[in-house]
Formats: C-alpha cells, sequence, structure tokens
C-alpha cells in the first residue's frame, strides 16, 4: 500500500448534462422490473438496451440506470465490469467476435482472427478508425461442430476459411439473422440528438 | 449398439419444426394435457421411477432434486440453464433452435410437478438466433395458453421468462446463475443452502438443463418403464452427444449412452472418422472439463459410470473434441489453461491463482521457454485445486485441474521433448508475441 495518495481519475461527468436515457428507454426498462422480485434483477436487460442504444456503457449512462433501477450506482458498475459484454468505453457499430475454444482452434479459428486483424488493420479489443467494426475473441460460442465460426453482431458465421474473412466483412448485412426477430431486448434508435425514438 | 429411433431431436429436419402449429400436429403438449391431470406428486414419482439424470454436467437424479424442495412453501422458482458455455458442447442449442417448444412443454410439466410460479430461461447472450427462435415460443405458447394463467383450465398459472445472460461461463454454475439473475456478479455460492432450499430470491428454486428438461415430456408420455428400457440400468434415457473437430460429420447426435468414443468418432451414423486423412491423437469427451483421453483409450463407453475409469471427472456434457496428430499438445494445453484462467470468478485463491499461473505456465512452454519442473509445477497446482480437496467453491475449478492434470500426465513425453529442444510451438503464434 503506497503512503501517497494515488490519482485514481475519478471520471467527471457534468451532472447537469442532458440524460442519456430518455423517457422511453426509460420505460422500456421500467417494463423489465414487473418480471422480478427485486429490481436489481432487471439490470443485465437494462445494461444490455442502453448499450444497444447508446453504443457503450458510460459512467453517466451506469448513474442515470441505477437511478431508474432505485439501486446504488456502485451496484450497477459491479456487475457491469463482471460481464465481458459490456463496453465500458465506446466500440464500433458491430463487433466481430471470433471464437478461441479448442473446436474452433483446431479447425483453423486461429488463421481466421489473424485475417480479421490483418483486413482490419487492428488488434483485439481495438476498433477501426472509422468506427465500424470492433475485434474481440470469445470463448466457445457452442457452434462447435461449424468451426471455426465467428460472430459479426447477432449472426453467426459457420465454417469460416481465412479466404472468406474479406467478403464477410465488405457484407453491409454480416450482422442479420434470418428468421423470427424480438426486439425485446433491442435498444431505441436514436436521431443524433440524442434522444431515442421507438423503431 | 442397437438400432435408435431418435426421440429428442425427432422433429429436427422437419419444416418449420419450430413453430407450434407443426409441434403440436406431431403430438406436441400431450403430455403436458396428461401430466396437469396428474397429481404433482406423481409426476415428480414418475420421474423418480425414470431415474432422470441431470443432463448438465453433474448427473443429478431430478426427480430427486424436485423431491428436495421444503413442504408448504409458496414460492418456488425454476430456473433453466441455457448457459451452455462449455467448450464443446452445442446440444442446448441444437434442441433450442429446432424444437423450443418441446423445451417449453417440459418446463411446463416440471413446473407443475414443482408447483414453479415462475420460470426463467437463463440463455447465453452469443445466443441471438437461438433468443429470437426461443422467444416467439414463448409468445405463442402464452397465446394458445400454455403458459400464463390457468393453463388450460387446470387451475395452474406459469409464468415464463427468458433471461439473458452477458458473457461469462461460471454463470452456468447453478448458483452463479442465480445470482447473475438477481443482477449481480455470477459469483458462485457457497452450498449450503441448496438452492432448493435458498435459491433465486431467497427462495425454493430448481435449476436443470434445457436437455433434462427435454426428456421430461417423453417420460410422462411414454412413462418411467420405456425411460429406464433405454440404455443401461445406471443411464437411463436417450442422451444427445457432440462431437467436433476434425471428423467427417461434426454434429450433435442422439443415442442411448451405450455407445462408445469410438462409436462417436467413428461410426457412420456419427462422426464418421477422421477428415482429410487425419490422424487421431486424443479425445476430450465430455467438454473439457471432463479430462482428455488418448486414441488408445477410446473404448470408453459414454455412460454417468465409465468414463471414471480412464481418469475423467465423469461424463459431463458428453460433447466430444477430436485432436488429431498434427495438433501440438502445448496448444492444447494452453487453450484450456487459457479458457480457466479468464473464466475463473476469482473468489477463491486456488482457483483464481492455479488457473492464472497455470495459463502462464503453460503460454511459457509453447513459446519454446519450458522449463523442467514446469510439469511437476502444473501438476501440483492442479491437485491443488477444487472441490474435491476442499479449496473451492464451485466445480469450474476441478474442471481446471482434471484437463491439465490429464494433458500432462497423459503426454508427458511429448512435453518433455519439447522443453529439451526449447522450441516454439505455432510459428503463427510467435509472429504474434514479437509484434
Ligand atoms: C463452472 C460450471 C459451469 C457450468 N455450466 C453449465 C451450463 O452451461 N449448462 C448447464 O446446464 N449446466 C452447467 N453447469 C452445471 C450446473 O451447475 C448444474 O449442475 C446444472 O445446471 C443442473 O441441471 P441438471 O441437473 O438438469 O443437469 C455448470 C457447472 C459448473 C461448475
Ligand atoms: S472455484 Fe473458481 S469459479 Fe468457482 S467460485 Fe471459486 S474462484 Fe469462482
Ligand atoms: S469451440 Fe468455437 S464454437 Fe465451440
Amino acid at each position: 500500500m503506497s503512503w501517497k495518495t494515488l490519482d485514481r481519475h475519478t471520471p467527471q461527468f457534468d451532472s447537469e448534462a442532458p440524460p442519456l436515457i430518455g423517457a422511453a428507454l426509460k420505460q422500456k426498462i421500467l417494463n423489465f422490473v414487473p418480471r422480478y422480485e427485486t429490481s436489481l434483477a432487471a439490470l443485465l436487460p437494462a445494461l444490455h438496451m442502453a448499450q444497444e442504444t447508446l453504443g457503450y456503457l458510460s459512467d453517466q449512462a451506469l448513474v442515470e440506470i441505477a437511478r431508474i433501477l432505485d439501486i446504488p450506482p456502485s451496484r450497477v458498475l459491479d456487475t457491469a465490469s463482471f460481464y465481458t459484454h459490456y463496453w465500458r468505453k465506446p466500440r464500433g457499430r458491430k463487433v466481430v467476435m471470433v471464437c478461441r475454444s479448442i473446436s474452433c482452434e483446431v479447425t483453423g479459428g486461429r488463421e481466421v482472427l489473424a485475417e480479421c486483424k490483418r483486413l482490419l488493420g487492428i488488434d483485439e479489443h481495438e476498433t477501426t478508425p472509422d468506427g465500424e467494426y470492433s475485434l474481440v475473441t470469445e470463448e466457445c460460442l457452442a457452434g462447435c461442430d461449424h468451426g471455426p465460426c465467428m460472430l459479426v453482431g447477432e449472426k453467426l458465421h459457420k465454417h469460416v476459411r481465412p479466404e472468406q474473412v474479406k467478403d464477410i466483412l465488405a457484407d453491409p448485412n454480416n450482422d442479420r439473422i434470418d428468421g423470427p426477430r424480438s426486439s425485446l431486448y433491442d435498444g431505441l434508435k436514436t436521431d443524433g440528438k440524442k434522444t431515442e425514438t421507438a423503431e | 449398439m442397437a438400432e435408435f429411433e431418435p426421440v429428442l431431436l425427432r422433429n429436427v429436419g422437419v419444416e418449420n419444426s419450430a413453430s407450434l402449429k407443426v409441434y403440436t400436429q406431431r403430438g406436441g403438449y400431450r403430455s403436458a394435457a396428461k401430466a396437469l391431470k396428474m397429481n404433482p406428486e406423481n409426476v415428480v414419482e414418475e420421474v423418480k421411477r425414470a431415474n432422470l439424470r441431470g443432463r448438465g454436467g453433474a448427473g443429478f437424479p431430478a426427480g430427486v432434486k424436485w423431491g428436495f424442495l421444503p413442504k408448504g412453501r409458496k414460492i418456488t422458482y425454476l430456473c433453466v440453464n441455457a448457459d451452455e458455455s462449455e467448450p464443446p458442447t452445442f446440444s442446448n442449442r441444437v434442441l433450442m433452435e429446432n424444437d423450443p417448444h418441446q423445451l417449453l412443454e417440459g418446463i411446463l410439466i416440471a413446473g407443475y410437478a414443482t408447483r414453479t410460479t415462475t420460470a426463467y430461461i437463463y440463455m447465453r447472450v452469443e445466443f441471438h438466433e437461438q433468443f429470437h427462435i426461443l422467444q416467439k415460443a414463448v409468445d405463442e405458447a402464452y397465446e394458445a395458453g400454455w403458459l400464463g394463467k390457468n393453463i388450460q383450465g387446470s387451475g395452474y398459472s406459469l409464468d415464463c421468462y427468458i433471461h439473458r445472460g452477458a458473457g461469462a461461463y461460471v454463470c452456468g454454475e447453478e448458483t452463479g446463475l442465480i445470482e447473475s439473475l438477481e443482477g449481480k456478479r455470477g459469483q458462485p455460492r457457497i452450498k449450503p443452502p441448496f438452492p432448493a432450499v435458498e435459491g433465486l430470491f431467497h427462495k425454493p428454486t430448481v435449476v436443470n438443463n434445457v436437455e433434462t428438461l427435454c426428456c421430461v415430456p417423453h417420460i410422462i408420455e411414454r412413462g418411467a418403464d420405456w425411460f429406464t428400457s433405454v440404455g443401461p440400468p445406471h443411464s437411463t434415457g436417450p442422451k444427445l452427444f457432440c462431437i467436433s473437430g476434425p471428423v467427417k460429420r461434426p454434429g450433435c447426435y442422439e443415442a442411448a449412452m451405450d455407445i462408445t468414443v469410438r462409436d462417436l468418432v467413428y461410426g457412420e451414423q456419427f462422426g464418421g472418422g477422421m477428415s482429410d486423412g487425419k490422424e487421431l491423437k486424443a479425445v476430450m469427451p465430455g467438454g473439457v472439463s471432463m479430462g482428455i483421453i488418448t486414441a488408445d483409450e477410446i473404448d470408453c463407453k459414454l455412460d454417468f459410470e465409465d468414463p471414471r475409469n480412464y481418469g475423467l471427472l465423469g461424463l459431463g456434457t458428453s460433447a466430444a473434441v477430436v485432436i488429431d496428430t498434427d495438433t501440438d499438445m502445448r496448444d492444447v494445453l494452453y487453450n484450456i489453461c487459457r479458457f480457466f484462467g479468464t473464466e475463473s470468478c476469482g473468489q477463491c485463491t486456488h482457483c483464481r491463482e492455479g488457473t492464472a499461473w497455470a495459463m502462464r505456465i503453460a503460454d511459457r512452454l509453447r513459446k519454446g521457454a519450458g522449463r523442467k519442473e514446469d510439469l511437476d509445477v502444473l501438476v501440483d497446482v492442479a491437485n491443488n485445486m477444487g472441490m474435491m480437496p476442499g479449496m473451492n467453491i464451485c466445480g469450474l475449478s476441478d474442471g481446471a485441474a482434471f484437463p491439465i492434470r490429464m494433458i500432462v500426465e497423459k503426454f508427458r513425453a511429448e512435453f518433455e521433448e519439447h522443453i529439451r529442444n526449447q522450441r516454439p510451438g505455432r510459428v503463427l503464434e510467435v509472429l504474434e508475441t514479437l509484434r
């Protein structure tokens, strides 16, 4: 323990700033609360929806969620910092998630990851300068029979060969799935002025 | 190995199998209708008699677990474990994307038997397609009166919600799942109290795997005697087996628990043999947590008992990954160590430190900088972690200890040779570290 007082870089945000979470998203979060015995239990869904709406979970967003759910902000930070899917810094519009677990590795997953890095020009946990893609690796995506696989947004790309990565990344619909879609956990669209509107 | 008529996967490949219409046309919800006319205790009794052992990894009999719920309780929760993140397991995914109503019917019957008030399906967030398919099925079931208030006029009501996770393997552990559902970090709880007594929101809670629950409608419909007639006496009922890696037909197959690893890898109706002329080196037959067997040991039976004879922790998720002779065991070791090193929740010293140090040692080994004593240190670390030596809160640490110890012990000669030669592993990785 150092006797010096560390500068902990306490993040400051303007408490007078207009709220990031508008009425529509707030209502969407509150809709989850009656499902559970405590409002805290609605936190994971709330974080998912706020992240989808705002791009990532800033300190201000965490504090606002704490107020909406009537729980301490420290609780929100505690939870948000545990899970790999919550971003505490800006991320790209799409997240590329390459599986790094055993089945994908023995079928060529590392080569796929290397090709992603090369084509995007970024390393893991980085975002392309145009803000389009962030790249991460994740443990087994439960698609091992289709290995190597990678997830772009909601879409799982299967049996990916390194030479296919270029086409996959160039496809504007590479993050969309076919079949049914529920908007239950979706974020809301923002119109640039940070006010959300229902889709 | 007898001819096998699929039960759990019977709707896979049928057009629109995920829709309520097709499911009911093919006999779906008949079993639920039958159960709702039975006494809940008799439903529990039937499942007990069937000796339905949990499919999530531990193999605990489901009926017995339901029997632990305290008498006179007002609220009971059912948590459906759809977190499936044990590499290389994907059978729950196959069940949910092809036949979501089979799961919902299982939830309804299990819920009725345990007098559950609310069921939560805890689903890993990476399951996007599966979430949307299952959510649609839930909506359909509510509309058709198979969920919600007074189900089919029986007087029994059940709410069912899908709760999406946020990326953490340890949330598959039943108390980690409960903590996560409560909105906290997914850190497992010390047991006892077991969830059946004090679980979600401090109420009696049942946690069951997706596949376990999918077996329930068939037990009610065809009877416990049918269920026990499938497979050996200690491992009853149909089971899903996953196979992946360099085989001709990777996938999820259904069989009785009388098959061997050899059948799963080479059987025509299963893996179909090695692909591209590759040669078999090893198999991790129960998910990575259970450990590894060599190519000489593949006559291991895939039931709840035999894997232990080969030093494995158990049947696990009965998902096998095949490792070929071109694969460097140092890479396999590192991959496994990295998995547990990053997924340990960090509460227990032996698990947190043990997995992290194992990862560092494995990293050194694959870079060609291994030391003579490293192998003994790895085995020592593995022997000192886990619930079995009583050091840790949850089974993640046993799941790390078994593969680490078994890989080192069974492939010791290969590791020793690499240490002597001090030659790094795959070139690609080494280039990366130089960058
Ligand atoms: C680290 C760890 C991860 C686990 N992950 C899962 C999982 O993803 N899915 C699952 O069904 N069970 C998982 N389990 C087992 C559960 O703790 C629990 O035994 C199971 O959900 C009980 O259901 P069952 O009796 O129907 O098998 C895991 C256990 C541990 C120790
Ligand atoms: S054994 Fe490991 S994963 Fe399990 S509770 Fe302890 S630290 Fe967490
Ligand atoms: S190992 Fe990659 S999806 Fe399972």
